[in-house]
């Protein structure tokens, strides 16, 4: 079977364009060479070639219509900023307390970290290790780390290390659930609403806007520092 | 097949990690140094073992108490189910359907995708193809969702501390309810969307 050329990507405004053009097929020299402006879809395998995209396009896979990629919409000066923003907001998101409840005089407050140690109790521990990944660990790497592979690529540098710490990235962003955190704290104070004075903290306001901040730099956009910083195979 | 060339007809391979165009027996990326795999290793049967021990998690999950509450001496034990109920015996409907589905909906919906998507590329079956690729973006989606009753009861056992008083400590349940949650994300990790498609060409595992 002759393979066919890589169908050219296609935005939101052309989803159902042209699948293929014929040009004659790449001879195996030229197709390492080609392969850098390949894009393979990782859900179905498709090949197609990488085009310009324009700002808030994205293009989809025209076999199982998974997004392929979208235009970058933020630059890394703009990144990085936000991740200095990120790091202080998680300081006081840990820091100060999320929740304070009163009753009948007796008043009491949890942080993130506490509510960590209430799950490590006797057989329940392995819990409590899950959910301090979730909600402390994991947010905590990706900023750490998005800070330095940022900063250095804002000067133009490869950072030391920077294969393992975009590796260690893709693998955290599973297991960040900073998103989970915030809609369970909204629910615990509701829980609690009914028999109690709640009163919701300063950590819950970081928090909040921690998570936007979380969203928007975490994402599987940062693969473009691969391409950007021309990180090549040795 | 409508014209779309696959990655193998080129003898390359996606990297996971980094999106490199990998030759295709290559073994470690070139670029970022992980483990490459033209589909993932066992996928099928990884899948199959993750989703069973989730499934078995779920029973104690749901029977075994997640919270025990004393309150002003009285005791009582909650499991999800009866907290659920609770919430909406108390009127509170919005919060009842909120944690019913994080914990009930989503969990049942993530085993059922994917043993269907398990059974349906085990019987290579072309059978709605692109909804089933759709279906697997769903479930990875919503998957890590019902952490929420696990965080809500770590929330409010920290809170609720004053002894004499009032006290809530949390109970065996919320481990295997972790677990579940732990186990459904690692079955969706694990499973190889590449397969679904696979069923079109000959097989290339």
């Amino acid at each position: 079977m002759t393979p066919a050329t890589p169908a050219p990507m296609t935005d939101i405004s052309h989803r159902q364009a042209h699948a293929s053009e014929q040009p004659p097929v790449p001879a195996i020299a030229e197709t390492q060479t080609r392969a850098d402006q390949w894009i393979i879809c990782e859900h179905c395998d498709s090949v197609y070639e990488a085009m310009p995209l324009n700002k808030g396009a994205a293009a989809y896979c025209l076999r199982c219509a998974a997004i392929l990629r979208r235009s970058h919409r933020l630059s890394i000066e703009q990144l990085l900023a936000l991740s200095i923003a990120a790091c202080v907001l998680f300081i006081f998101a840990n820091v100060f307390p999320v929740i304070s409840i009163s009753m009948q005089g007796l008043h009491n407050e949890v942080t993130l970290w506490g509510s960590v140690q209430a799950l490590a109790q006797g057989q329940i521990t392995l819990i409590a290790l899950v959910a301090g990944l979730a909600i402390i660990l994991a947010p905590a790497l990706q900023i750490a780390l998005l800070f330095w592979v940022l900063a250095h690529a804002h000067r133009g540098e490869i950072a030391p290390g920077f294969k393992m710490c975009m590796r260690t990235l893709e693998h955290l962003r599973p297991w960040s659930m900073l998103e989970v955190c915030l809609l369970g704290i909204l629910v615990a104070i509701v829980k609690l609403a009914g028999m109690l004075d709640v009163h919701a903290g300063v950590g819950l306001w970081a928090m909040a806007m921690l998570m936007v901040l979380i969203v928007l730099i975490a994402g599987k956009d940062i693969r473009r520092l691969w391409d950007e910083l021309g990180v090549g195979p040795e | 097949m409508n014209g779309i060339p696959c990655a193998r007809e080129y003898k390359v391979t996606l990297c996971h990690v980094c999106s490199y165009v990998c030759p295709d027996d290559a073994h470690e990326c070139p670029r970022c140094d992980s483990p490459v795999h033209r589909r993932k290793p066992n996928s099928l049967t990884r899948t199959w073992a993750f989703l069973i021990a989730g499934l078995i998690f779920y029973i104690p999950a749901n029977l075994l108490p997640v919270m025990y509450t004393t309150m002003l001496g009285s005791s009582s034990e909650n499991t999800i189910m009866s907290g659920v109920i609770e919430f909406a015996e108390g009127g509170s409907w919005d919060i009842a359907i909120l944690i019913f589905i994080a914990s009930v909906v989503v969990p049942c919906i993530k085993f059922l995708v994917l043993g269907l998507l398990l059974v349906t590329c085990q019987r290579r079956s072309t059978w709605a193809m692109r909804e089933r690729s759709r279906l697997f973006r769903f479930i990875e989606l919503i998957g890590y969702w019902s952490m929420l009753d696990v965080l809500v009861v770590a929330l409010v056992a920290a809170l609720v501390q004053f002894r004499g008083l009032s006290t809530i400590e949390p109970r065996l349940g919320i481990l295997f309810f972790g677990l579940v949650v732990v186990m459904t994300m690692l079955a969706a990790m694990t499973f190889d969307p590449r397969l679904i498609w696979d069923a079109e060409v000959e097989d290339v595992r």
